[in-house]
């Protein structure tokens, strides 16, 4: 059987001003980005042969082959994953370059997070939410933070996980977003503020929570053997996968509340990279939830289940720590960008573009996405 | 799911889920159980993933189970609960042996805790649509 291993690379990368409040829709966003990207790549948004739109956003493929008169679109696809969806995205474009379909895919992603419909609306409209939404919604359980607080719970009664853990990401993520000029928070936060922040749905105080943003952000994945003759340094995908939890369409019906699907990506992704948690410089995790970070770093195997709350502890995910992990902010602090802004952070700290926020010497490096009832998806690139 | 008249939030069942609503209605808590190889499952839908049977029954379920885990919920995401707040959500496991998700009420956020023994009740939050709710176990 074949594999995906160095199949692709991040070719171009692209991104909109990141805010809260806008006056542009989200097809402009993403059409912005998206020439942005392209044009990273050195490419005219011609040579685009390839499109997967996010679904839950503004724009098909039919729309882009309208604005960038694309003559022959050979691929399209959607990847309904909610936040696993950008980097599963990654895997449905290394197996079209793979194959020979598409040389030059977009993954493009324009919201209005802020200025349109808030999440708890949003959701009940999402294809993902159909089961959650006849069973659970009525009783008042609607948005994520409801439905994913029980799973911290869960943790917390079986390991002692405690808020102060929880915390310890949230203050990392903060002061990575300090570094960052592209990022809506711009004020420190201490773990005392973090316990003095409101309850949303406890265990999830406001700082456990990520925040809405208007933007547009995209990549281009191009064949390997392409993406070395373009105008940048290639970023290779190593290893790719998506992993579905247990009950995907709820988490109440799920045995175990504290795996997510990316425990079952995470050995196909590092199997195929040849690679282990240990060979990390640096980590990208979605973290639409402080918990969601720390649940993630057990499953891709940082830690055992479990030993999360700890293994945060002590500053282990900050620059200067062991996983320098979030260095952009991260959704809790740069901008919710769905974790493409995860994607192209990663590819800037490969290509050393990671200005303030730079590990030094990083070659390798992970991208989790994270989505709806825990979909999981992962992604591990070199330079 | 639809917003009715109140703008409370309401299910929208389909001809699989049908019936669990209307055993809801008579006060009644119906799962589903497979035909062949007598497995339990919801939330309700079609096929049964231990043998693949699409024959199935409802049967009524004790209504008695355990909290597995909880959220208290502080956040009204729609407005119709903003009344309610702080409302308890708990995951329930029934003894059929799978969950549920609704307002746990009569308690104390304080004194939840996992494995507490609860029992399901009825609110008719309309003429037509009737909600599990779970209460402790009063023996």
């Amino acid at each position: 059987m074949g594999s995906l291993k160095e199949a692709c690379a991040v070719s171009g990368v692209g991104e909109t001003a990141y805010t809260r409040g806008t006056d542009k829709h989200p097809t402009q966003l993403q059409m912005e980005a998206s020439l942005k990207a392209i044009d990273d790549a050195g490419l005219s948004p011609k040579d685009i042969d390839g499109v997967i739109p996010y679904l839950g956003g503004s724009a098909v493929a039919e729309e882009f082959i309208t604005n960038f008169g694309i003559e022959d679109l050979r691929f399209s696809a959607a990847t309904p994953m909610g936040g696993a969806s950008c980097v599963a995205a990654i895997q449905a474009a290394a197996l079209a370059v793979a194959g020979g379909v598409a040389n030059h895919v977009l993954i493009p992603i324009g919201r209005n997070g802020f200025s349109g419909p808030r999440i708890g609306t949003r959701v009940r409209n999402f294809p993902q939410f159909k089961v959650v939404g006849e069973f659970e919604m009525p009783s008042g359980a609607i948005a994520p933070a409801q439905l994913y607080a029980p799973m911290a719970r869960k943790h917390m009664e079986l390991y002692g996980t405690t808020s102060r853990q929880f915390a310890e990401i949230a203050v990392t993520m903060r002061d990575h977003a300090l570094l960052n000029d592209n990022a809506t928070m711009t004020k420190p936060i201490t773990i005392e503020d973090h316990q003095n922040s409101r309850m949303i749905s406890d265990p999830l105080r406001l700082f456990d929570c990520s925040q809405e943003s208007d933007g547009g952000a995209a990549i281009v994945v191009s064949s390997s053997e392409r993406a070395r003759d373009m105008r940048r340094t290639p970023i290779y995908v190593m290893g790719v996968a998506e992993g579905h939890p247990d009950s995907p369409s709820t988490i109440a019906q799920r045995p175990d509340l504290t795996t997510l699907g990316v425990a079952k990506a995470a050995p196909i992704a590092f199997g195929m990279a040849g690679l282990g948690p240990e060979d990390m410089d640096v980590a990208e995790i979605y973290d639409c939830f402080t918990y969601i970070v720390l649940c993630q770093l057990e499953d891709l195997g940082f830690c055992k289940k479990g030993e999360g709350g700890a293994f945060v502890e002590g500053g282990r995910l900050s620059l200067k720590g062991a996983l320098p992990t979030n260095t952009h902010g991260g959704l809790l602090s740069q901008a919710h960008l769905v974790g493409m802004n995860h994607v192209i952070e990663l590819v800037k700290q490969l290509r050393g573009d990671g200005g303030k926020a730079q590990v030094p010497d990083a070659e390798i490096g992970l991208v989790t996405g994270y989505g709806d009832m825990g979909d999981g998806s992962l992604a591990i690139m070199r330079r | 799911m639809i917003e009715n008249q109140e703008d409370r939030l309401l299910p929208e069942p389909d001809q699989i889920s049908q019936p669990f609503w209307d055993g809801l209605h008579q006060h009644r808590l119906l799962l589903q159980t497979c035909s062949d190889c007598g497995a339990v499952r919801h939330y309700p839908r079609p096929v049964c993933d231990q043998c693949y049977s699409m024959d199935y029954s409802w049967t009524e379920a004790s209504g008695r189970g355990t909290v597995h885990s909880w959220t208290v919920s502080h956040h009204a995401f729609h407005f119709s609960f903003k009344k309610d707040l702080p409302m308890v959500l708990a995951l329930i496991d029934l003894e059929e042996g799978v969950r549920l998700n609704c307002r746990l009420t009569g308690i104390e956020p304080e004194n939840l805790r996992a494995g507490l023994q609860v029992q399901v009740k009825f609110d008719d939050v309309t003429d037509a649509v009737t909600l599990p709710i779970i209460a402790p176990l009063t023996k």
